[in-house]
């Protein structure tokens, strides 16, 4: 799928997830275990905040020289024996892949988890060729089984489904005839999957981290498909957005503990495992050929503006975990393969505004998810001058601002709205009060103060509301 | 064999005139005003670090024996008993033979009906299929973490990817002496590598306990595509 996932209009994507009762209270308790994971993480390892900082001047260095860091990267994988393609655009990369499958007369293609290759529409150009592509992260693939859904976390695809629909996708689809239980569905998928790994001609993975120094590539799972991808095809594709590279094993080092902590909670995955060019001479599993396809697809419109450090992002979903507006609508509502506040400031820079105006007031201005960002990105900034850019072009905003606070579940015309709202938006509200007033309010507050002027709200914060609503709190 | 580079000339520039400068192909390595990382496990022993490995396998459901080249054999065969026996694949390394591992592997397994194979370079496809169908996979860490519970390892001719994670259990061999406190401290060996133009291994191998996902309701499942379970033993090398 491309990056745009649905055709429907925002207002009525968010309605209809919001009466998908399973879904919000899956996100809404996913939510709250990976926050808490999160948070434990980043205190037993301490000096959290200088670890944020320095993974903040890593990215912010790479991404003021990514020039020089993709031409030492190119040079180094050609060294070893692997082929760079550099891509501006979606279709480029799509094409240069197209012509690899059909020179190696590739029937079968097996994937890892790539969120470039869903941006890409790397799966439909594949099987345009009559290639058989399966995605093997057991997330990605019962979603791939359930007619090509798409996903709904960056982190976990198939958040929104219940273990008893996976079960019925496997019994329709393929006649799977055990039980719900999570084991045996991911018993099952172990064993259907095995098999594609050793008969698939082409392995297709995307890139965690590309280390610059020794042209190698850096792939984080859980699960060990990424490994299986890359050790047992003959052919492997490395498909990269531009910006996901470190200069040296230290920095990549340093992002991934930032990366498994803030993703999943966890020290390291259970595989980090670092790729350089094709197998050595002698090894007897591992590519024969390798080819990396960097891929711009509108991100060095990005570089050199105000919304450059959106690039410093490392897609490990920590502000998708903490955003309220997330938590009440759910992934599938942003429309775009990129959901929650990352997503709000991608999917417009990379697919256009015309596609995701509306996605920006999908945010309260909180600021939970600047909070959250393991590399310092100002997300709700960068949210807010989104909206200023559309107001600037357009005249007005895109969206009703009164269907839009009722269509998040936030409430329309009781007071709760406003309490909520106001303990939510204290420090970002800042460029809207005057005389501690609030006269011309984003998002919820909007059409509260059409009709008056509101009194400031108190220097309240969003956490403390968190924690109270989390608690079973109504406010 | 050189591989090929495509458009980058274009790519780049743009890159660089979006930046307001022209394309840079010289840099010094920068200086870095954090460095949190040293602080971890600073000044700790390695009978600590043991300690330390020890209390993380609790996290990534792996089992850890402490033992030494005296008691080795008997560890390693009663590990291989719960397991279940049967077939077990090993890296070809001389290392196994100087652990006293030979007569445990070459006489008394074959007795006990146990399979050996040891990966042959000179075999692609056989490789593969003993891979895919032992019971056991045995390799030996070269660099080990004590925070995360991390071993390393690097492959090569000897050293299949496929020994690490195809086999439905793993063993991981720990030489003491490959204890170190965290990431931090392999990354730098191994980028020391790359700096004098040392070759390193085309795939390096950070595992973390058997393999793992939480893709269904978010509830945790041991055994996905890589190993069902996991066990490392340390073993005494100084």
């Amino acid at each position: 799928m491309a990056m745009k996932t649905s055709d429907d209009r925002f207002n009525h994507r968010v309605s209809k997830e919001l009466e998908n009762t399973f879904m919000r209270g899956a996100v809404s308790s996913a939510q709250e275990r990976f926050q808490t994971r999160r948070l434990k993480q980043a205190d037993e390892l301490g000096h959290w905040e200088e670890w944020r900082s320095h993974g903040e001047e890593i990215r912010k260095h790479v991404l003021e020289n990514l020039d020089y860091y993709l031409y030492q990267l190119s040079e180094n994988v050609s060294k070893r024996g692997g082929h760079v393609y550099f891509a501006q655009t979606a279709k480029e990369a799509t094409d240069y892949i197209q012509s690899i499958a059909k020179k190696n007369k590739a029937t079968k293609i097996v994937k890892s988890k790539s969120m470039v290759t869903e941006e890409i529409d790397l799966n439909a150009a594949l099987e345009e060729l009559g290639c058989e592509v399966i995605e093997t992260d057991l997330g990605e693939y019962i979603l791939q089984v359930a007619d090509h859904e798409p996903p709904s976390h960056i982190v976990a695809p198939a958040l929104h489904k219940n273990k008893e629909q996976i079960r019925d996708i496997f019994k329709e689809k393929q006649g799977y005839a055990k039980s719900e239980k999570p084991e045996e569905i991911a018993l099952y998928v172990r064993e259907k999957l095995r098999n594609e790994y050793l008969t698939a001609d082409i392995g297709i993975t995307g890139c965690n981290f590309a280390i610059a120094e020794s042209g190698s590539i850096t792939l984080v799972t859980n699960e060990g498909n990424a490994d299986l991808v890359t050790a047992l095809p003959k052919t492997q594709i490395t498909v990269m957005g531009m910006e996901r590279i470190v200069p040296t094993f230290e920095e990549m080092e340093v992002l991934v503990s930032l990366l498994t902590r803030s993703a999943v909670g966890q020290k390291l995955t259970s595989y980090i495992t670092t790729l350089t060019g094709i197998k050595d001479e002698g090894d007897t599993d591992g590519p024969e050929e390798f080819h990396l396809v960097i891929v711009d697809n509108g991100r060095s419109d990005i570089l050199g503006s105000e919304f450059q450090p959106i690039l410093q992002c490392i897609r490990c979903a920590a502000c998708v975990n903490a955003c309220p507006v997330y938590r009440h609508v759910g992934g599938h509502s942003y429309g775009s393969i990129y959901s929650g506040p990352v997503g709000v400031v991608l999917s417009p820079l990379l697919g256009g505004y015309e596609d995701f105006k509306e996605l920006p007031y999908a945010s309260t201005l909180c600021g939970a998810c600047t909070d959250a960002c393991p590399v310092k990105i100002p997300l709700h900034q960068l949210i807010h001058r989104h909206r200023q850019v559309i107001v600037e072009n357009e005249g007005k905003a895109p969206v009703s601002e009164k269907l839009l606070m009722k269509a998040f579940g936030l409430g329309a015309s009781s007071p709760t709205l406003y309490k909520m709202a106001t303990k939510m938006a204290s420090p970002a509200m800042a460029p809207f009060t005057k005389d501690q007033k609030i006269s011309n309010g984003p998002g919820p507050l909007k059409a509260w103060t059409e009709a008056r002027d509101f009194p400031a709200p108190n220097k309240d914060n969003f956490r403390e509301w968190f924690k109270h609503r989390q608690k079973g709190g109504d406010e | 064999m050189v591989g090929t580079i495509e458009h980058r000339d274009v790519f780049l520039s743009k890159i660089a005139n979006q930046l307001g400068r022209s394309p840079k192909t010289e840099m010094v390595r920068p200086t870095w005003q954090y460095q949190p990382q040293d602080r971890i496990l600073k000044e700790t022993t390695k009978d600590e670090l043991v300690k330390v490995l020890t209390e993380q396998c609790k996290n990534i459901h792996t089992d850890i024996v402490i033992s030494n080249t005296a008691n080795l054999p008997a560890d390693l065969q009663k590990i291989v008993e719960n397991y279940g026996g049967k077939s077990v694949i090993t890296w070809k390394d001389e290392r196994f033979k100087s652990y006293g591992l030979s007569s445990l592997m070459t006489e008394q397994w074959p007795q006990a009906n146990i399979k050996l194979y040891e990966w042959d370079s000179e075999q692609p496809a056989e490789n593969i299929r003993q891979a895919e169908k032992a019971n056991i996979g045995i390799t030996i860490s070269e660099i080990t973490l004590a925070e995360s519970g991390t071993a390393v390892l690097f492959s090569s001719k000897d050293k299949g990817r496929s020994v690490s994670f195809l086999p439905e259990n793993s063993i991981i061999l720990i030489p003491k002496s490959t204890i170190v406190p965290r990431m931090t401290q392999a990354a730098r060996l191994i980028s020391d590598k790359v700096r004098t133009g040392e070759p390193i291994a085309s795939c390096i191998n950070f595992i973390t306990g058997p393999s793992n996902s939480a893709d269904i309701e978010m509830i945790l499942i041991v055994g996905v595509h890589g190993p069902m379970k996991a066990t490392y033993i340390v073993v005494e090398d100084q």
